[in-house]
């Protein structure tokens, strides 16, 4: 246990370098790369919650991320203009907004996952792929909001102490974001709560005949990771100061599968790993080659046929 | 489809410089945020190879310059990445490539905001040329909107009353139908939005039918113009209703893919490959014997793009923004499409002019330019902008 | 009227699109549990290798045979290769996998045959309009579409319905172990139906081509709408896939031609026009869910 926590501490000093070492190669976009990297492994781990430990193979886990990014490009929106329907106002403050951002996410995912989880297997990753598509769609078609074009905004959300324009110091601020997510969903699955989901992901027959409402332990489950996936798109829109419908499509949910099985489901570090290798994978294969895609798909195959534990099985 | 459809092309095409070699010594580098995959690819391919074209070709003098060219894959959230990448690592000060209005109103502000220059071969947008205009974006193609002004003054010269328009489901497609609208004088018997990814459009035909109107008005840009026009004619719509088209609808590309169908449709454009001008002719003979393919009007655009900034580099440097913005201004530069200057809100002043399908005398069907339909035609937004 | 009956007919094409592709998918999904997401792949290799043939030969007929077995070719070939390793698998690596051999396929095509889209025309035979309800010129090329999708339907029925192999089917779907155990060769039988299912993708890709456009990607947009047309019918089943497909193509033509008209009589015309063309959009979604809703297996689902 001590070793873990050990290696725990070891990967988050090693993430902190990442400014200095990127400002040493004079390589600053690299900064962006890793903010990139701890936002996507912030959604992906709050998957994993599900995939790995509940055993929903969610497939619209975008709506949440789109949802969440929205939240704070409406806002900004209606900061810079005038107010939501004449009455309410726009919101700046990451300390407001992001809140905000992650509530909306967990209602529509309490919503989504009331009625989804009334289904299991491949109809329940069929049902939630519907219920993203309708966000995506939905997004496409209000005007207002740049429907496909999406929606851009001038400053980050502020954060009293630290300059909006600052790169360095957002990725610190995502980097404590994915430690503080880890941290609670560390607390999560191995409170009873935690030990009841992985119960159901074994034998759901059992856990029901012990008497647990499984539903109930589903839902909850479903809302903590839609809340989760909120965060992480508040933070991606502030990233790139701008969100578009592209964030809710279901390519997006593909890619968030993606991350949790590559790097392992089941284990919290394993999405973080994924979204590593993805974001990293691709930025090389693509500085090297147009036709990249034509190597990842036959590593995603491989990897599905040969390291059936993702990355982080080959180190076990 | 792709995981973030970001397929980058490293090559850099470094220009040898002939025999003067100018004091600062290193290349100006250029970078080109373009569209290469996907459907929209071929439009990004077309601009980059023109661009590359006008460079291989001597049109940059003694200005050595450095392309770098990386593929958005239509995503705005990719091509801010690449645009943050080349800002803040390659420290490159000029930018130009993006095809579509949704990438560059995400790129655009990070560019501007970080004093680096942008000069459009394509997209347009309104947000950017009212009062939202800036001192170092300059556009090279056209105001979106004037596409479909364009073609909406051609309906009302051609003597169409009543006119049923279509367009995409998205921003640009609205703009298509309202720039349409502020110049057609007749009236607008039906609207429809079709969706963006849609290919099939057989319910839209039969809407048409019933409608009976005196011709269409359509916009539907590269593939799916295509699969638009093939139903048309399965449809029995050729021939019976009349089509009248902006440049983005049916250009040499489209043309190749439907043929026969698209015989006597007329079409606006502010140029076409049989303008009869000295640069104009140097640049079809030069793109169609080098890419072995008719120039698209994307082409002319990338040619001009690359011609308009040899022009102002040759007397600044786009380090010093100021001086690289008078020197832009100045637009001395021998345009594929005749005459050009830049409005108020540094976008184009230009003549529009009404084309029409027909066979040539080799047989092959081209567009044959008919007449001016507009002229030295700026945009509605000039107005609002205050620079 | 005429337009509603037009309209109808053209939700019945749709819909016997989407038939041709669902058929395979759903009885790869109901006998060997698999979630093929390369079935995009299959369809756009079928329209791919249609349009080349017709390109070099100008023959229509030999195109949809080319269609139909470089389709069939490339589904036996992952078939053996990867997908069979993946039937007892979570269905998350099977999305993994096959999303991994879409991005290949797209990028083989595209490095083959280039991004422009690629030109297939309608032969001269099947070209025009026949006017068989009064007033409604309808085209021969989309009669002919519902007339084979119809055709293959009622081939599939006997087959399943009235044939040995059938028999091991519909076994197979409800009894796989059980197949198994009565001395059948569970693996050849796989194959063989992978193989079906994708000679009827590639054949629904050629007959698309000369329809819309043949370029990269084209699958990816009918793939998902194919996956709401298995679930709404429910999985397994070839019945169901038939009336989920027809309900699907129905529901996206109707609400697309009627929708933005119905809502023009409560607003203001441009809103109606914006918000009609979102909610048609969403349409076969909200479909979807709502069969779940109320039925969780689909509407004809597989017996067992």
């Amino acid at each position: 246990m001590v070793r873990r926590y050990l290696a725990a501490l070891v990967a988050i000093a090693l993430a902190c370098l990442v400014p200095a070492v990127a400002a040493a190669l004079g390589k600053p976009d690299l900064i962006t790369l890793g903010t990139q990297i701890a936002i996507y492994a912030i959604a992906a781990a709050g998957l994993d919650l599900l995939i790995g430990y509940t055993g929903l193979s969610s497939f619209g886990h975008a709506a949440f991320f789109g949802l969440g990014g929205y939240t704070v490009g409406i806002m900004a929106f209606h900061a810079a203009g005038e107010k939501m329907f004449g009455v309410i106002p726009g919101l700046t403050e990451a300390w407001l907004v992001w809140p905000l951002a992650i509530a909306v996410s967990a209602l529509a995912a309490l919503a989504i996952g009331a009625l989804s989880l009334r289904t299991t297997g491949v109809s329940f990753i069929m049902i939630t792929l519907a219920f993203a598509e309708m966000f995506f769609f939905l997004f496409v078609s209000l005007k207002t909001y740049g429907g496909d074009d999406g929606l851009g905004f001038r400053r980050r959300n502020g954060i009293p102490g630290i300059s909006p324009r600052d790169d360095v110091a957002f990725y610190y601020v995502c980097l404590t974001a994915l430690v503080l997510v880890l941290a609670l969903l560390h607390r999560v699955v191995h409170s009873r709560f935690g030990r009841v989901l992985q119960g159901m992901r074994q034998n759901p027959r059992r856990m029901e005949a012990i008497g647990l409402a499984t539903y109930r332990y589903k839902l909850t489950a479903f809302t903590i990771a839609g809340g989760v996936a909120g965060l992480a798109g508040a933070l991606h829109a502030n990233l790139l100061r701008f969100v578009s419908p592209d964030m809710l499509h279901w390519t997006m949910s593909g890619d968030f599968m993606i991350m949790v099985v590559l790097g392992g489901a089941g284990t919290l570090i394993g999405p973080v790993i994924g979204a590593a290798a993805m974001v990293l994978l691709q930025s090389w294969l693509a500085q090297w080659t147009e036709h990249w895609m034509i190597v990842m798909g036959p590593i995603l195959v491989f990897v599905v046929l040969f390291a059936r534990r993702g990355i982080l099985g080959l180190f076990r | 489809m792709t995981i973030t459809r970001r397929a980058a092309i490293a090559a850099a095409a470094t220009l040898a410089a002939p025999s003067i070699v100018r004091a600062q010594g290193a290349a100006v580098k250029i970078g080109m945020i373009t569209t290469l995959s996907g459907p929209g690819g071929y439009l990004g391919a077309d601009i980059r190879d023109a661009f590359q074209l006008a460079a291989d070709t001597g049109m940059f003098g003694a200005t050595k310059v450095e392309l770098v060219i990386e593929d958005d894959g239509l995503k705005p959230a990719q091509a801010k990445q690449i645009a943050n990448r080349m800002l803040k690592s390659d420290g490159i000060k000029l930018f130009t490539g993006i095809v579509f209005s949704n990438i560059l109103e995400a790129v655009a502000p990070d560019v501007l905001e970080e004093g680096a220059v942008y000069v459009s071969p394509n997209a347009g947008p309104s947000s950017l040329a009212g009062k939202n205009c800036h001192r170092n974006y300059f556009v090279i193609s056209w105001q979106n909107d004037s596409l479909h002004e364009s073609a909406g003054e051609n309906a009302t010269r051609l003597g169409y009353k009543r006119m049923y328009l279509l367009a995409p489901n998205y921003p640009a497609g609205k703009d298509a139908i309202t720039g349409f609208k502020r110049f057609f004088k007749g009236e607008i018997v039906g609207e429809a939005y079709t969706k963006l990814d849609q290919t099939d459009y057989a319910p839209e035909m039969a809407q048409i039918r019933a409608a009976n109107p005196d011709a269409v008005f359509q916009f539907h840009p590269g593939g799916l113009g295509i699969a638009f026009l093939r139903q048309y004619q399965q449809a029995g719509l050729v021939g019976k209703i009349p089509m009248v088209l902006a440049a983005p609808s049916l250009d040499a590309t489209t043309l190749g893919a439907v043929g026969e169908i698209a015989t006597g449709m007329d079409v606006t454009s502010h140029w076409n490959s049989d303008f009869d001008n000295a640069a104009n002719k140097r640049f079809v003979a030069g793109f169609t014997e080098r890419f072995k393919r008719m120039p698209t009007y994307y082409a002319s655009q990338g040619y001009d793009t690359a011609l308009a900034i040899a022009a102002a580099l040759k007397s600044a440097n786009p380090g010093n923004a100021e001086a690289f913005r008078t020197a832009m201004l100045k637009a001395d530069f021998a345009s594929v499409r005749g005459a050009f200057k830049f409005g108020a809100n540094q976008h184009p002043v230009q003549d529009w002019y009404g084309l029409r399908v027909e066979k040539g005398a080799d047989g092959k069907l081209a567009l044959v330019t008919k007449g001016k339909v507009l002229t030295n035609h700026g945009d509605a937004y000039a107005a609002q902008c205050k620079l | 009227m005429t337009l509603l009956a037009e309209q109808v007919l053209n939700g019945l094409q749709f819909g016997v699109m989407l038939f041709l592709l669902a058929a395979g998918l759903t009885l790869v999904f109901g006998i060997m549990g698999l979630i093929n997401l390369a079935h995009a792949s299959l369809y756009m290799i079928g329209a791919f290798a249609a349009a080349w043939v017709q390109g070099r030969t100008g023959s229509f007929v030999l195109a949809l045979l080319a269609g139909l077995a470089a389709a069939a070719a490339t589904g036996v070939a992952i078939e053996v290769a990867v997908l069979r390793r993946l039937y007892a698998r979570d269905h998350m690596d099977q999305v993994l996998a096959t999303f991994g051999m879409i991005l290949f396929f797209n990028e083989a095509m595209a490095m083959l045959f280039g991004r422009q889209p690629l030109m297939a025309a309608v032969p001269g035979w099947l070209g025009g309009s026949v006017e068989f309800i009064p007033g409604v010129p309808y085209p021969v090329y989309r009669l002919a579409i519902i007339v084979v999708g119809m055709a293959v339907a009622a081939l599939l029925y006997g087959l399943i319905g009235h044939t040995r192999v059938g028999m091991l089917i519909r076994a197979g779907a409800t009894h796989r172990e059980m197949v198994r155990a009565l001395g059948v060769d569970i693996g050849l039988l796989s194959t063989g139906i992978f193989g079906l299912g994708a000679a009827l993708a590639g054949l629904a890709g050629a007959m698309t081509g000369p329809l819309l456009s043949v370029q990269v990607g084209m699958g990816d947009r009918i793939l998902i709408t194919t996956f709401v047309v298995i679930v709404v019918g429910g999985i397994g089943s070839v019945r169901g896939a038939l009336a989920g497909a027809l309900l699907v193509g129905m529901v996206d033509t109707l609400t697309r031609a009627f929708l933005p008209g119905l809502l023009k009589s409560v607003m203001v015309a441009t809103e109606a026009d914006a918000i009609g063309a979102g909610l048609s959009s969403m349409a076969v979604f909200i479909l979807m869910a709502v069969v779940l809703l109320v039925r969780p297996r689909g509407l004809f689902p597989a017996h067992g």
